[in-house]
């Protein structure tokens, strides 16, 4: 399935935090949202997804959802978004549960979830037992179960530790290479967003716009911290970034 | 080399359970009371001897007449608190939910809340009778108010990204209130109950007091009246005990349900 967002506007009182936004995601590509903090990046995804209504302009969907799919835009959230209160199973489970599937299906879809991201033997722990990764596995294997057409990544790494999320995206990688899904991956790490994008779309803060789509040459596979190449697109990125940030560092909350 | 070692300043500001604390210290007031008493510095018009208090209940227990007090006194707190309490979580969840609701109910619970319900016992009689109406009445809108304000304050508590991400998986409104809302609220709804319960046995005596043949706030009422203190105690004591099984048996509750709180 592929995503089109057309002439996108949204204003939270007087501030203009997205200005005519147009994007396109092709099918099976992973689109890299970057920007500094405050460029409305994490309200587009919201939208993106149908949680949020823009004020102005449209987000379309096109082409039809892969076979068996249960929930074709489909979050991942920077908290994880776990039920304290159910197993990793359970938590599963819950997203199955509205669509009256039979029970030995159920079953043997969260044993496969819970396979390709390596929880079967945490099948019955609970979210407080788990760390940061394994957590946001649990919600990746809660994404999966639904069979996807569109991956919506809020931030997903950036509550993790460094050496967790270089494990992960190398998950997120792998799930990909195993069936490509349509994603866009919003992130403030400029290192995730050369890893994993296909296309990396820079926003401007406030009003954000899109100022530059830089295409990411090379297959993920074969991407790897510290290539040459990636390390050029990300001091690029980081130019073009750098004095916005500064100035949201230096802005007062609730001004 | 240094060589002053550097002092332990961390610690402390953390409260640890201590096993058996509570009772010793129940224990050494007890005891202080009977050795006052018995002394002669503690007059017998000021307090009556524990020992004493505990022949009364040893008595009140053979007798039979315990029976008699408690099991009225039991169903009316039963039957007053379900009722009030079922009532309170509906409409607190109600209006942690509906907009209207709360916009049109939040005012009156705060109205109702702080009126003392034993005042409306007279017109709880003439509504539901002098029997057992006026007393579950009285005990229900008693534990009501508060179950109403801790329910909705805990659903208003409830992660609200949980609840997005219930919306973003595409599950109904009914399974997002049912698996998502509740189970976020019961924590505080249970922690509601406590409160709540405590007001239903204060209400509970109250009512007793007013108009009843049997029950623990006869038993204490007559008590009173004949100005016996070891009676009176005997009943207080009864009350307590109730106080502390409620407050354990919601403990035990909020274990088995709650095994998912870190």
């Amino acid at each position: 399935m592929e995503l089109a967002v057309r002439g996108l506007t949204h204003r939270y009182g007087d501030m203009v935090v997205l200005d005519d936004i147009s994007l396109h995601i092709p099918a099976g590509e992973i689109l890299c949202v970057v920007g500094p903090s405050g460029c409305g990046k994490s309200t587009l995804l919201r939208m993106l997804g149908g949680l949020e209504q823009p004020d102005w302009g449209e987000v379309l969907q096109g082409g039809t959802p892969p076979e068996g799919c249960l929930n074709p835009l489909t979050y991942v959230f920077q908290d994880f978004a776990l039920l304290p209160w159910r197993s990793v199973a359970g938590n599963v489970s819950l997203v199955l549960e509205d669509h009256r599937l039979p029970s030995d299906r159920v079953r043997a879809i969260i044993q496969d979830v819970l396979a390709r991201t390596r929880l079967s033997d945490f099948h019955d722990a609970l979210p407080r037992q788990l760390s940061g990764g394994m957590k946001q596995r649990v919600a990746i294997a809660r994404a999966l179960a639904v069979n996807p057409a569109v991956m919506l990544l809020d931030e997903p790494l950036s509550a993790l530790d460094a050496q967790t999320r270089e494990l992960l995206m190398e998950d997120l990688v792998a799930l990909w290479e195993r069936q490509p899904f349509t994603g866009v991956y919003v992130t403030h790490n400029l290192a995730e967003a050369v890893r994993l994008g296909h296309r990396i779309a820079v926003l401007s803060r406030r009003p954000g716009r899109v100022r530059e789509v830089i295409e990411v040459p090379g297959p993920l596979s074969e991407r790897h911290a510290g290539d040459a190449g990636l390390e050029a697109i990300q001091a690029h990125l980081w130019a073009l970034m750098r004095d916005e940030a500064m100035a949201a560092d230096l802005e007062l909350l609730d001004a | 080399m240094p060589e002053i070692r550097v002092p332990f300043r961390g610690g402390g500001f953390r409260p640890e359970a201590r096993r058996g604390t509570g009772i010793a210290v129940f224990l050494l007031l007890l005891f202080l009371i009977e050795w006052g008493t018995r002394t002669g510095w503690i007059s017998n018009l000021t307090l009556p001897r524990p020992s004493d208090v505990a022949t009364t209940l040893g008595d009140l227990a053979r007798s039979g007449a315990l029976w008699t007090h408690l099991l009225p006194s039991l169903s009316r707190l039963a039957v007053g608190s379900v009722l009030g309490i079922s009532a309170g979580v509906g409409v607190g969840v109600m209006i942690g939910l509906f907009s209207y609701i709360r916009a049109g109910l939040v005012p009156l619970v705060a109205a109702i809340f702080p009126i003392p319900k034993i005042a409306l016992l007279p017109l709880f009689v003439i509504w539901f009778g002098i029997d057992e109406g006026s007393k579950y009445a009285l005990i229900a809108l008693g534990t009501f108010t508060p179950t109403v304000v801790a329910t909705y304050g805990a659903v208003d508590n409830v992660d609200r990204g949980l609840i997005r991400m219930g919306q973003s998986f595409g599950l109904g409104w009914w399974s997002i209130v049912r698996k998502i809302v509740l189970p976020g609220a019961l924590p505080g709804i249970l922690s509601g109950l406590r409160v709540s319960l405590a007001i239903g046995i204060i209400l509970l005596v109250a009512a007793e007091m007013l108009g009843a043949e049997h029950g623990i706030g006869a038993y204490i009422l007559q008590a009173g009246a004949l100005y016996d203190l070891e009676r009176l105690f005997a009943g207080v004591v009864i009350l307590s005990c109730l106080g502390v099984l409620t407050s354990w048996a919601i403990g035990k509750i909020e274990k088995r349900l709650l095994v998912w709180r870190s």
